[in-house]
């Protein structure tokens, strides 16, 4: 499609729920320090693709992978049992649906994932959780308030806390599951905004209902419906001339 | 005119009805509390005027000699509900856990879950004769060690039961939070499930001890009684509870008197424990 690298790479990926067949045959390649978005109607498959990236379906019985997520450069199949699912996780991170932030003070929620890393050190800690805060433009709001509980914060607050532990270990690849659909349209924005800023340092997944915001921050739009990848392209493109009437539908708004 | 006069009637039945329920639940609750108040009432009356120092100090005398205390049932009571505490504390949260994070989509582990519900109201006299026929019987003789480990059956499912209802309220957006920064299972559970719920958990425990500090029936067969002081954990060992049956049913006026004052220090040491650790549990809130 261009030059950009490839950062993955979903090659004949289905995903079963038990019995049920909830993905079919994807195909879809994720580019390097871009934004991807999934769209599609509620139940089409997107939450449950982007939860394959970083293996959150290993967490409960009965799921099953076929075929190949590849993650360059080392070009690791992801879904391979062979790989340990903490070493994705580790490289690939996750921000929720609704905010989800511990029980804990604003700090410790940040250092969470870089203590998980094995470090320890205070001064490295401390760096490093101002780094994500400001990296996820919250440090103004919070730096005299770090050993804080995270929920007196407020409900956009609280998401941008999340993107800062997300971003906190820094992975390679940040996983978005519909992280605006909890919020008010100035914290959706700010998020978006952020979401914007971040993609120069890391490859960007994020599923969304929201069409206009696929519009506004994704590099490339994939399709989905009833389990399958209809259509995926540069986001211009699926947004003024997609090839798939089925596209055209759901992008004008006459289902959905 | 007609719609409105059934619509007053209507009203005026709702109304009816509603005193009618208010006065019934009110009623229902006095019923209960009338009971408790009562019994505390007439523990205090009896018991107050026979509490002294030497009640604490001294250990029982021959009956007809004045000066005789409870120290050995102070004491012997003390050792055998914390060495219970000891023991069931760390094995009823373990329960809770396992069956809460580890069995949550397990069948089997559903069953014993199950089971342990109804041990919550298991008769305590059937864990004091199991634990004669476990542990009195082989050993040949009533030890403290036994009556702790009855206790701690007793506790155990009240716990486990606590914790395991404290931890499925965590949601499971928090635990997935976790795995999504690459914890492991172990990680998440002890630094986000339990931690989110130790509130709870702390509350389970203090209703577990609450059961079993007032526990006679397990330890008439386990640590049995002793009319004098022991700190031995392997020999039989006097509790507040055994000493109070004893006295009770015993002939002496004095013995009565003195179950009537460690009635008093057992209700309200109980009631004391409760409170103040309520409201130690109650404080970690505001601290997060």
């Amino acid at each position: 499609m261009n030059s950009t690298p490839l950062k993955i790479e979903v090659k004949n990926l289905n995903f079963y729920y038990g019995d049920v067949h909830a993905l079919k045959d994807i195909n879809l390649s994720v580019y390097e320090k871009r934004v991807t978005a999934i769209i599609g109607p509620s139940g089409c498959g997107k939450t449950t693709l982007l939860r394959c990236f970083n293996r959150m379906h290993d967490l409960y019985p009965g799921n099953r992978y076929e075929g190949e997520i590849i993650l360059h450069p080392e070009e690791v199949n992801i879904v391979s049992k062979e790989v340990d699912p903490i070493m994705i996780r580790m490289r690939i991170g996750m921000v929720f649906q609704k905010p989800n932030p511990f029980p804990k003070s604003i700090y410790e929620n940040v250092a969470y994932g870089l203590k998980l890393k094995g470090i320890k050190k205070k001064s490295v800690l401390d760096e490093k959780v101002e780094q994500a805060l400001k990296g996820a433009a919250l440090w103004e709001e919070v730096k005299d308030r770090l050993n804080e509980n995270a929920y007196s914060l407020s409900g956009g607050q609280q998401q941008r806390l999340c993107i800062a532990r997300a971003i906190a270990p820094e992975p390679e690849v940040l996983l978005f599951d519909e992280p605006t659909s909890a919020l008010d349209p100035i914290s959706t924005a700010k998020i978006e905004d952020l979401i914007v800023e971040l993609k120069n340092r890391l490859t960007i997944l994020i599923v969304t209902h929201n069409m206009q915001q696929a519009g506004r921050i994704s590099d490339y739009t994939a399709f989905m419906y009833m389990g399958k990848l209809v259509e995926y392209g540069p986001t211009e493109k699926i947004f003024t001339k997609p090839d798939e009437k089925l596209t055209e539908d759901y992008i004008t708004g006459r289902f959905g | 005119m007609g719609n409105e006069r059934h619509l007053r009637r209507v009203i005026l039945r709702r109304k009816f009805v509603n005193i009618l329920m208010l006065t019934l639940s009110t009623l229902t609750a006095m019923y209960g509390l009338v009971w408790l108040f009562w019994i505390l009432g007439d523990i205090l009356l009896n018991g107050f005027k026979f509490i002294s120092l030497q009640l604490f100090l001294n250990d029982p005398t021959p009956p007809g000699i004045e000066g005789g205390g409870l120290r050995h049932a102070f004491v012997g009571h003390f050792i055998i509900t914390s060495l219970g505490a000891l023991i069931g504390v760390p094995i009823g949260i373990g329960t809770g856990i396992f069956f809460a994070e580890y069995g949550r989509h397990s069948r089997i582990v559903k069953g014993f879950r199950n089971v342990t519900d109804v041990l919550v109201s298991f008769p305590s006299i059937v864990v004091g004769t199991f634990v004669y026929a476990l542990m009195v019987k082989p050993l040949g003789h009533f030890s403290a060690v036994s009556g702790s480990v009855s206790l701690a059956l007793l506790m155990i499912p009240v716990i486990a039961i606590t914790t395991d209802e404290i931890l499925k309220l965590v949601p499971n957006s928090l635990r997935e939070a976790g795995y999504a920064l690459g914890a492991h299972r172990w990680q998440v559970i002890k630094d986000i499930s339990i931690s989110a719920a130790k509130r709870g958990i702390l509350t389970g425990v203090i209703l577990g001890i609450a059961r079993i500090s007032g526990e006679t029936a397990p330890l008439l067969f386990t640590s049995f009684n002793n009319n004098f002081f022991s700190t031995d954990i392997t020999k039989p060992m006097a509790s507040l509870t055994v000493t109070i049956f004893q006295y009770a049913m015993g002939p002496y006026e004095e013995w009565h008197r003195q179950a009537w004052a460690a009635s008093l220090i057992l209700t309200f040491g109980t009631l004391f424990f409760f409170i103040t650790a309520k409201a130690v549990v109650h404080g970690m809130r505001r601290s997060g």
